[in-house]
């Protein structure tokens, strides 16, 4: 049924009421549940079967005819990914990690129907000897700020009354009656926004230069081709909130003056796009998509395009060329998309976090927006954080906070007592950040001044045990393949790096290949066509920058500091071996011989190097070196 | 009119222009291999690339509009420093045949290799293709292709999408892995081409050959050129009648102007100025897909009906 403005309201209250466990600050547990049980349906947490652990609760709670006290809710990404499938219990928050299917009849009798939170399954870190810490109490949580990812874990993201109850489409209402286009670019350009794709543009001035093209038709097109190894950011926002991001296009298409809208989103993102297609049927049944919006008189239209995973589609120019359903290849600008983008009209692209973050700014105004982050970079950044890290999950902090804070204050620090060595921040197109720049302030400029980038928000960990050269190798291979090979220096540049990297690894190296690479990667930096090229070679230089001795170990002392690339380490048994044999039994060459109980040898000539000797060793007595 | 410096020259030329043609108005040729102006411009080899004062960034003089008071310089070292390196690129990936090759004397790549002193050179890394020169796909009696000496400006595929029935190249696989297909990566006989030979005029390389011309063992370097129209229709496309001295071939010009070149009027300026008439073929229809066959010069010309006529008048 078509709402009208009053709806807003009416339905945000009759809503609400049926919310009241959440774990928000405006809780009642006096409210109609008693209590609830939210799943997390990220990804993560569905591919270790959460959605059966749903299913299991919702069975339980209506066996027992339980429907009316206990609510069971299904939410987007909590963030602690690496604790999942998470389970959260409120009243009271109780963090439940790694749950099974099985638990879920513990938790049900235990701590649903009882009232003793059922302490072996919870996370770790949530247990003291006082008290058991809520979700919103572990340091994960404690220092992260949320607000491209405020509804996720909290709605229910195939619910459009859940999102209106919890503001949502209020931004819109406000926009469409209150606020001329102007002025809705005006706050958006006073709240400083930039965009969080990666690139750092002005997202008000973006606006500002689509709305003043010239064009009878114009086209919004949100980017969710979210292609970084390793980020799921984007994935997650569309996955645990995706109308946040049909209210922002709609009002960006009210600003500008369009009235088609488009996401392109990666077809590997099954569950992001059955969220989206389902947000966008309820918003069309509620008639906050098609014509006379909210009896505005504005139209706006939303369609998906799938794109087949290629990196450089999230490129602005391959990804309108994919979606005019050409090969995905950037081309030269200008033109600029503002100017001449879908079928040659004027086109604002904006990419999903950036798009999460407008219904807020408008609701709120840009002072208040403002309030977080920096001077030249409002607001947050999300980021998926990941490697050699305790934490592994998304973390949204605000923009400011030093990569040290987030390394060990939110992620926890390195797992292992192992030694902290660098940060890679921005992906393939960002470089890797050693410990002498572990207070760099994360923003735009702070990041790029030291050779990185802010990037889509992938923020990988490496510790003593990571290869720097290996590390550079794995981007450079990731690029080579993802190079579009439309332009030279991209497509036979990056090859080249690669094999140079490869040969470096193997123990090939040569004198003056560290200069071939350097040169190769000006090259790449100055002449390539878009942005994928200009950056591919970030990750060398870099390392190079701050690793260059492990560059010439490598080449010079044909050694691996770190321990990593196998044609320069050998493995060997120390004094310390006990005899137990289990190496030698283990060994698929059959290179360890020994006596029970005296010490083994590998055999050099014969070794794999597969490492299995050293998995198994229960004394660690085998080392590579 | 836009004012600019080029090189220290002053220029003057329309609004629009592109920085290549600016400079091509003061005797400025700057180097460039996927830039032809009668084809969409996609600014893809990058060897055009040319400094702007104030611009950090080089820029592809190929996309570059003019400005006014721009400064341009194509020489500087730093450009030189690009072009070279973007050469060595090109020369690492591609067959040292210049010896055999057809296109010896009108090949861009040897002749900016030659200009700015980059050479072969032995190296163990990946090469597209084959790893020497060899024809890939032998299959039409029109054109010889092979993917070994494709530098992948992606000219072919533009002049080929021209004419938009045809549209039979474009660009498959990615990054290194990139080549050129015909339809489904299908043989050009298998394909839907017809012959036209756009792409292989197109072509800066020898990567597309006109088989016809390779045959009669003729380099342009060595023959006399003269300029032919085609009469076959209105458009009157161009053809270049070669001799050189024992032999006389024709092969196709660049289609300027919209003309469209074909297949039929290929063979008809070859029936009237080649000095050995080689056998002419058609593309038929059969179960086994697509293929070339033999037939009559009357046939290939669509004349046997009114030869017979004029026959039975004589």
């Amino acid at each position: 049924m078509r709402m009208t403005r009053d709806d807003i309201k009416t339905i945000a209250d009759q809503t609400v009421e049926l919310m009241n466990l959440r774990g928000l600050p405006g809780d009642n547990p006096d409210g109609h549940f008693k209590k609830a049980v939210i799943v997390c349906r990220g990804t993560g947490c569905t591919s270790s079967r959460s959605d059966k652990i749903q299913e299991r609760f919702e069975t339980l709670i209506a066996d027992a005819g339980k429907q009316d006290e206990i609510e069971v809710v299904r939410t987007g990404c909590f963030g602690l990914c690496e604790a999942g499938p998470v389970v959260i219990v409120h009243p009271g928050g109780t963090f439940y990690s790694h749950i099974e299917v099985d638990d879920a009849d513990k938790i049900f009798n235990e701590h649903l129907i009882g009232e003793e939170p059922v302490k072996s399954l919870i996370y770790p870190d949530a247990l003291s000897e006082e008290a058991i810490l809520a979700y919103s109490e572990v340091p994960f949580t404690l220092h992260q700020r949320r607000i491209a990812l405020r509804n996720c874990g909290h709605i229910d993201p195939e619910r459009i009354e859940e999102y209106i109850a919890h503001d949502g489409y209020r931004a819109l209402d406000k926009v469409l009656f209150s606020m001329t286009p102007d002025e809705v670019i005006e706050t958006v350009t006073a709240a400083g926004l930039r965009g969080l794709g990666g690139g750092g543009f002005p997202t008000g001035r973006k606006w500002m230069f689509t709305k003043q093209a010239e064009g009878a038709t114009k086209y919004v097109v949100c980017n969710a081709d979210e292609g970084d190894p390793g980020a799921f950011m984007d994935r997650s926002i569309l996955e645990g909130d995706p109308h946040t991001v049909i209210e922002a296009m709609i009002i960006a298409g009210y600003a500008i003056g369009a009235h088609q809208g488009f996401i392109y989103i990666r077809a590997e993102y099954p569950i992001a796009v059955q969220r989206l297609e389902i947000a966008i049927e309820q918003a069309k049944e509620k008639g906050l998509l098609g014509d006379d919006i909210l009896g505005s008189g504005f139209n706006f239209n939303l369609e998906l395009r799938l794109g087949a995973g290629a990196f450089v589609c999230g490129e602005e120019t391959a990804l309108i060329a994919s979606i005019e359903g050409h090969r995905g290849m950037p081309r030269n600008k200008p033109p600029f998309p503002a100017n001449a983008g879908l079928w040659g009209k004027p086109t604002l692209i904006n990419n999903v976090e950036t798009y999460a973050n407008i219904p807020v700014i408008l609701l709120e105004g840009a002072e208040s927006f403002r309030q977080v982050g920096t001077e030249n970079s409002p607001g947050t950044k999300v980021f998926a954080l990941g490697g050699k890290i305790k934490n592994i999950g998304l973390v949204e902090v605000p923009m400011g906070t030093t990569l040290r804070q987030v390394v060990y204050d939110i992620g926890g620090g390195i797992p292992n007592d192992k030694a902290f060595k660098a940060v890679q921040t921005g992906g393939p197109s960002g470089g890797c950040i050693g410990a002498d720049k572990l207070d760099t302030p994360i923003d735009f400029d702070s990041l790029k001044a030291i050779g990185s980038m802010m990037g889509s928000g992938g923020m990988i960990v490496m510790d003593e045990d990571n290869c720097m050269v290996d590390v550079a190798r794995f981007y450079m291979d990731f690029i080579t393949d993802e190079s579009c090979g439309k332009c030279t220096p991209c497509r036979e540049g990056t090859k080249r790096m690669l094999e140079l990297l490869e040969k470096i690894c193997d123990g090939k190296g040569e004198k003056g290949d560290i200069a071939k690479l350097e040169s190769l990667a000006m090259t790449a930096q100055l002449a390539s066509l878009c942005a994928l090229g200009q950056t591919a070679a970030n990750p060398v230089l870099s390392t190079l920058a701050t690793f260059r001795d492990e560059y010439e170990a490598h080449i010079e002392k044909k050694s691996c500091p770190a321990g990593v690339c196998t044609s320069l380490i050998s493995f060997f048994i120390t004094e310390a071996c006990i005899g137990c044999t289990k190496c030698a039994r283990n060994c698929p060459v059959n290179c360890i011989s020994g006596k029970v109980k005296e010490r083994h040898v590998i055999d050099r000539d014969a070794c794999i190097k597969c490492g299995n000797c050293q998995e198994v060793c229960p004394v660690n007595a085998v080392i590579r070196k | 009119m836009v004012t600019l410096t080029i090189d220290n020259n002053k220029v003057q030329v329309p609004a629009g222009t592109s920085i290549i043609e600016a400079a091509k108005t003061v005797g400025i040729e700057i180097p460039a291999l996927c830039y032809d102006p009668d084809l969409e411009v996609v600014g893809a080899c990058r060897l055009c690339v040319v400094e702007i004062e104030g611009d950090p960034r080089p820029r592809t003089a190929c996309n570059t509009e003019v400005a006014e008071g721009m400064v341009v310089s194509t020489v500087s070292p730093n450009i030189r420093k690009i072009r070279r390196e973007l050469l060595q690129l090109l020369l690492d990936n591609h067959p040292n045949d210049c010896l055999t090759c057809q296109q010896a004397g009108e090949c861009y790549l040897q002749q900016y290799a030659y200009d700015y002193g980059v050479t072969f050179r032995e190296h163990d890394g990946a090469r597209r293709g084959q790893p020497t020169a060899r024809f890939t796909d032998t299959s039409s009696p029109y054109i010889l292709r092979d993917e070994s000496k494709c530098i992948l400006c992606g000219k072919c595929v533009r002049t080929c999408a021209v004419v938009e029935e045809r549209s039979v190249l474009s660009f498959s696989g990615r990054g290194f892995e990139t080549k050129i297909a015909a339809d489904m990566d299908e043989t050009l006989e298998g394909s839907t081409c017809v012959s036209c030979s756009r792409c292989v005029v197109a072509c800066p390389v020898g990567a597309l050959i006109d088989r016809r011309l390779r045959e009669t063992r003729v380099r342009a370097f060595n023959a006399e050129s003269t300029k032919v129209i085609c009469k076959q229709c209105d458009y009157g496309c161009e053809y270049e009648v070669l001799d050189d001295g024992s032999e006389t071939v024709i092969r196709p010009l660049a289609p300027a102007g919209g003309r469209p070149l074909c297949l039929t009027g290929r063979l008809r300026v070859e029936a009237e100025y080649a000095s050995d008439l080689r056998k002419p073929y058609v593309k038929v229809e059969t179960e086994k897909g697509r293929k070339f066959k033999v037939v009559s010069w009357p046939e290939a010309l669509e004349l046997t009906n009114v030869l017979d006529r004029i026959k039975d008048l004589e």
